[in-house]
């Protein structure tokens, strides 16, 4: 419903500029008197309003985690046990760096034990960079790590069809603002579940 | 069809309110003293007087050009608006030898009649003159005319003031999401209007060479792809939506190609594309390295991209056919996101020492590289199509801002807009 309404209102604004654009304007056979002002320029352009309004469409951020604690304590699968290192589902970078760190590597295994033991499980990994220097090169320096992530996990059993990559670069930060705390939170690759 | 025009309307209002609160700003905010003074006379009015100043805007555009220093209105002598009306050796006291004058005439307030004039005042002639017949809003553009033709008059290069600007706006809401716009303004930031809007983000718009299309990279549909779209019709086409990364677009000098930058052998490199038959010629093959931010020499033959293929981010020059690539840069341990200037001279670039990251440009005959700027949260500069300024993305105050330079450093300005993120600026080539 949404969206039939959104596109008969681009089609009502590219009507409404289409109206509006006049013609192209050209400097074309006119010449600078030597005194006076003699040259007429006519129909100077303004150019039409451009473009209809197209609105993309969010995707979600796929599996949440729900946790789900009984009496007896935990009873859900490993995934959704928030003490087993699958809760874990970021991993932290250093700066214009796709190295995984020691500390990460723990949480690694685990993971790529999971996906091995779980063949129809899908992950999808989401690369992103701290704010600084270049969008360009940061987006794709987040598929770096996206992709180093990955190559882990294939070395420790995980087969290739059970990813999908996805680099934000530096579009979608943890902590916004300036300084090495803020910029460590962003510099990450979050493995998101899509399937169990 | 009443219905669907009021509707229309509606939504256009809207468009409008975000609009106006988006419009830019300029402000000097260092001086050039190279600069030519010159005489703007406020036009003269018959009959209707209109919405814009015209002479106001010429003389904001002379001003912001970092070229001319416009004398203040207190010492002008007199205000004529036409060549009977001055005593040329009045003038001649003042230091300035370009004198403008011109009047505006409209009899239903609809159609105007615009007239200037630009004299030299020790020789007492007419450098150039014009008239214009056009309705109320091509007034702005007029003006911008106006401007275009003194510059050259009194610089002999060409002026850029009837360019367009595109950059991306971002508007946070209070629940934490993001829409972003591609917006389109003029060159001196007025009548921002809206191309494309989304709540993924845009990126990286690039001009064709003609200036009546622009490529992107939009993540609408949840990944980086890149788009590119008409601006007079609007229409959009999915150019690239390959595996992986999709990114860097830039127009090659002729309008045909696009170089890119796509990760679907699975590392990013840099491709061409033929835009009438989508067929991809790969340029670079580092496997292990990023390669991206390809742009074009003038001379359509020969690419300049970012590469970290020596270990750290750095600026590479390449044949757009591939083969062996040239190191560019090696000062400074981060360079990034070329730009070259019209002439192909000078590199601009991202320039990162110390955690900092300024704007910087290259001599390419020398190698002499001039750090530009002073705040060091710089990004993203794009020349303009004259080659005298360098347009970039900087912050303050925690907000995204445009801001220009001079290819010289001497000259610095800021665009800054009210309460909403700007980023991703690219100035538009001339159009013929």
């Amino acid at each position: 419903m949404k969206l039939v309404k959104l596109s008969s209102v681009a089609f009502a604004l590219v009507w409404l500029s289409g109206c509006n654009t006049l013609g192209l304007n050209s400097d074309d056979g006119l010449m600078d008197g030597e005194d006076g002002v003699v040259v007429e320029d006519r129909g100077v352009s303004a150019e039409g309003l451009d473009g209809d309004g197209i609105n993309g469409t969010a995707i979600g951020d796929g599996a949440e985690t729900q946790v789900i604690v009984g009496e007896d304590g935990y009873t859900g699968t490993d995934l959704d046990d928030p003490t087993n290192a699958l809760s874990n589902r970021v991993v932290y970078f250093e700066y214009d760096s796709s190295a995984v760190r020691e500390q990460d590597q723990l949480t690694l295994e685990a993971h790529a034990a999971y996906l091995a033991d779980n063949p129809t499980a899908r992950v999808r990994l989401e690369g992103h960079t701290d704010q600084r220097g270049s969008r360009e090169y940061n987006l794709a320096l987040g598929e770096r790590r996206a992709l180093a992530i990955r190559q882990i996990l294939m070395i420790q059993g995980a087969s290739a069809n059970q990813f999908q990559l996805i680099s934000f670069g530096e579009e979608r930060p943890q902590s916004e603002g300036d300084g090495e705390v803020n910029w460590q939170n962003n510099r990450r690759v979050e493995l998101v579940y899509t399937g169990r | 069809m009443i219905k669907r025009l009021l509707m229309g309307l509606g939504l256009f209002a809207i468009l409008l309110s975000w609009q106006a609160r988006a419009e830019l700003v300029i402000e000097i905010t260092g001086g050039s003293e190279a600069a030519l003074p010159i005489a703007v006379v406020p036009f003269g009015y018959e009959g209707f007087v209109p919405q814009e100043d015209i002479s106001a805007i010429v003389k904001n555009d002379l001003e912001r050009s970092g070229r001319f220093a416009p004398l203040p209105q207190k010492d002008l002598i007199s205000t004529p608006h036409e060549k009977r009306e001055i005593n040329f050796k009045d003038w001649r006291l003042l230091r300035s030898e370009g004198l403008l004058v011109g009047k505006v005439s409209s009899l239903d307030g609809q159609t105007y009649e615009v007239q200037f004039q630009l004299f030299d005042v020790y020789k007492a002639q007419q450098l150039v003159g014009r008239r214009y017949k056009v309705p109320a809003a091509s007034l702005r553009s007029v003006a911008h005319k106006i401007a275009d033709q003194v510059y050259q008059a009194l610089t002999g290069e060409k002026g850029v003031f009837s360019t367009r600007l595109a950059f991306v706006s971002v508007l946070k809401k209070t629940d934490g999401t993001r829409h972003y716009a591609l917006q389109i303004s003029d060159s001196d930031g007025a009548k921002p209007r809206t191309v494309l809007q989304s709540k993924q983000a845009i990126l990286s718009p690039n001009w064709s060479p003609e200036g009546e299309r622009l490529s992107y990279v939009s993540f609408e549909k949840g990944k980086a792809e890149i788009f590119i779209q008409e601006m007079r019709s609007g229409q959009r086409t999915s150019l690239a939506s390959f595996k992986g990364l999709n990114s860097a677009p830039s127009w090659s000098p002729d309008g045909r190609k696009l170089a890119m930058t796509l990760s679907k052998s699975g590392n990013p490199e840099i491709y061409v594309m033929d835009i009438a038959t989508r067929t991809l010629t790969r340029v670079t093959h580092s496997s292990q390295a990023i390669d991206t931010e390809a742009v074009w020499m003038p001379n359509g033959s020969e690419l300049v991209f970012t590469s970290d293929r020596g270990g750290r981010p750095q600026i590479y020059k390449v044949s757009a056919t591939g083969g062996r690539a040239e190191r560019l840069t090696f000062e400074g341990r981060y360079n990034a996101s070329p730009d070259i200037s019209p002439d192909g001279r000078y590199l601009t670039m991202v320039h990162g020492f110390n955690g900092k990251f300024y704007i910087a440009v290259q001599d390419l005959e020398s190698g002499a590289v001039n750090v530009l700027t002073e705040r060091g949260k710089d990004e993203s500069p794009s020349f303009a199509p004259n080659g005298h300024l360098i347009l970039y993305a900087t912050e303050q105050n925690g907000k995204g801002i445009l801001a220009a330079v001079s290819v010289d450093g001497s000259f610095h300005q800021r665009l800054g807009e009210t309460g909403i993120d700007v980023r991703e600026p690219a100035w538009s080539p001339i159009r013929q």
